[in-house]
């Protein structure tokens, strides 16, 4: 179950936001799907995952950057067929096009949402590129980038602008 | 048209989860909905119904149809292929052609022999222009009850209009009686294999007397003056059900009783319709395609060849002697699909085409396209290279439809 990995450390930072006034759930899985609605990214990172406004996330860990899509992406493009990504060595610059993600009716161009040269493609999401729909933030990650300016970082939303901006777009 | 854009961009659709897609529709882009546009597009008697069951809505044509439900576009294509799935197509033009010269007058402006059909049995047709250009491609039925029942594409509707009232002018001036009248019906199609199960019991008729094209009123579970034909555009075995109105949306709710039945939107018709080879106005065909480019040769009566008098007919006779220089053919291909307006190569990579619709087909988990290539390539097999941002993918010419047609001819 690809999607339980990244869902339960969720689960966790929600039942303690609700605290006191709720008990866990017997079954806290049997909450995800609505928990996944309301609180899409994983808490415990959050601090760290930034997002761009064209919607790729980029978490920086030990000087490298992992890049993915937002859940609201992967929603909203539907059922991914197809990831056209970088190959390992190429280099990418911020907001420039970097591949494309292909769903039966669209397909989406993918800004880098840092600059760097690309480290490593998920090789998974050439068997299995719904991982990006089923487990953005994890196991459908895109690309592993080195990080050429840190300072990009900055220019970047942090999940709660994120999430306001996700609002604002809905409206 | 468009297939590619950012994810922000494809996020803006939100409610149009798969966005900035259907394309041209007869030259119209499918716009995103906000709700700034929203109120000027045009609904079907079935909107509220899209908006309660999850509707995800898009500008289509200038009417505000769902593009998806809750099923995923996959999910609810495939659905489609397995069991039963129901569409609004409520936007389509639904004409009435009346008087004792209808079908000479139809017959002047189409490629059919309607002369030649059976009461109550339609088929597809084709608008045609002096130069062999296809105006629109339509369904004409031959009426039991002395109409010629139409029904054309909605992004076509204002030329169609004007086109054909401009030679009703004429044909009536000619002493000749033939009155055009627009339908306010809703249209809606069942569509799927379980369709004949599912709609069975609510006809008092037998639907093994109803083969594929043929047409008949009815009552359907209870609804009255339910003009029920035998097509639809997904290959698969269906209906369209022309409605009243203020029947709509009860026909609608009866035949969703059935679990078998789900809900389609724009999404799916247009994979669905790829993957059966079928044409979509403004993308595979156009004024600047004939019938015999596009594979529609089948649709000019033998009686019309012949007597060589429907609009084009020396272009279009001339092509099918000698051969067009192109034709429409379909690709198959894997790796990154190719959308319409992509490139089509040859092995020397020379440009020799384009592809005019193409997407992933859920059913064969391959990429399928149809575009305009010269005559030389038409045998399946024929390696062709699409460039797809960029890159080249290899292709193969392939028989169309990718997926068998399903329809019912007869019992």
């Amino acid at each position: 179950m690809a999607s339980c990995r990244v869902l339960r450390p969720l689960v966790a930072a929600v039942l303690f936001r609700v605290g006191a006034h709720s008990r866990p759930p017997w079954n806290a899985m049997s909450l995800l799907p609505s928990l996944c609605r309301g609180f899409s990214t994983n808490t415990l990172t959050a601090a760290a995952r930034k997002f761009t406004d064209k919607h790729e996330w980029v978490l920086v860990e030990d000087g490298i950057g992992t890049v993915g899509i937002s859940h609201f992406a992967q929603e909203s493009l539907g059922d991914v067929v197809f990831c056209g990504l970088p190959e390992v060595g190429d280099k990418l610059h911020f907001d420039g096009e970097f591949g494309a993600l292909e769903s039966v009716k669209a397909a989406s161009e993918l800004y880098a949402p840092i600059s760097g040269t690309v480290q490593e493609v998920n090789a998974a999401l050439a068997e299995n590129p719904a991982l990006v729909n089923h487990s953005c933030y994890d196991e459908g990650w895109l690309i592993r980038m080195t990080v050429d300016d840190l300072s990009e970082l900055d220019t970047l939303m942090d999940e709660q602008d994120y999430e306001k901006f996700v609002k604002s777009i809905e409206e | 048209m468009m297939a590619m854009g950012n994810l922000g961009r494809a996020v803006r659709t939100l409610r149009a989860v798969l966005g900035p897609v259907l394309g041209p529709v007869a030259g119209l882009q499918l716009r995103l909905l906000s709700s700034s546009t929203q109120h000027e597009l045009k609904k079907t008697p079935l909107y509220e119904f899209h908006l309660e069951h999850g509707g995800k809505m898009v500008d289509f044509a200038g009417w505000s149809l769902p593009v998806l439900y809750t099923d995923s576009l996959i999910t609810s294509h495939l659905h489609t292929r397995s069991k039963c799935s129901l569409f609004d197509v409520s936007h389509m033009l639904q004409t009435t052609i009346t008087g004792k010269d209808r079908v000479k007058f139809v017959e002047s402006l189409t490629v059919a022999d309607i002369a030649g059909l059976k009461d109550n049995q339609g088929t597809l047709s084709l608008l045609t222009n002096d130069s062999g250009g296809i105006i629109d491609d339509l369904i004409v039925t031959k009426t039991s009850d002395g109409s010629l029942y139409i029904v054309s594409n909605a992004g076509c509707m204002q030329k169609d209009m004007a086109h054909i009232e401009e030679r009703l002018k004429v044909f009536q001036g000619a002493r000749y009686d033939a009155h055009m009248e627009v339908m306010d019906h809703a249209l809606l199609a069942l569509q799927g294999p379980a369709m004949a199960k599912i709609l069975q019991p609510g006809l008092n008729g037998n639907l093994s007397d109803l083969p594929f094209m043929c047409s008949i009123v009815t009552s359907v579970f209870g609804i009255p003056d339910c003009r029920v034909t035998r097509c639809g555009y997904t290959g698969e075995d269906g209906v369209e059900i022309s409605v009243e109105q203020t029947n709509a949306v009860q026909l609608a709710e009866l035949l969703l009783n059935n679990p078998d039945v789900h809900l389609a939107g724009l999404g799916a018709r247009d994979s669905l319709r790829l993957e059966a080879g079928l044409c979509l106005y403004g993308n595979d065909i156009s004024e600047h395609t004939t019938p015999v480019e596009a594979g529609l040769t089948w649709t000019i009566g033998k009686r019309r060849r012949q007597a060589a008098d429907f609009p084009g007919a020396s272009v279009i006779l001339e092509q099918i002697a000698n051969k067009p220089a192109r034709r429409r053919l379909g690709l198959v291909s894997s790796g990154a699909p190719a959308r319409q307006h992509t490139a089509i190569l040859n092995k020397e990579q020379e440009p020799i085409g384009e592809v005019t619709s193409g997407c992933p087909s859920p059913c064969l988990k391959k990429n399928i396209a149809m575009g305009y290539l010269p005559t030389g390539c038409a045998k399946a097999g024929t390696p062709v290279l699409l460039e797809v941002r960029k890159k080249l993918v290899e292709a193969v010419v392939t028989k169309m439809p990718f997926v068998p047609n399903n329809y019912f001819t007869g019992p």
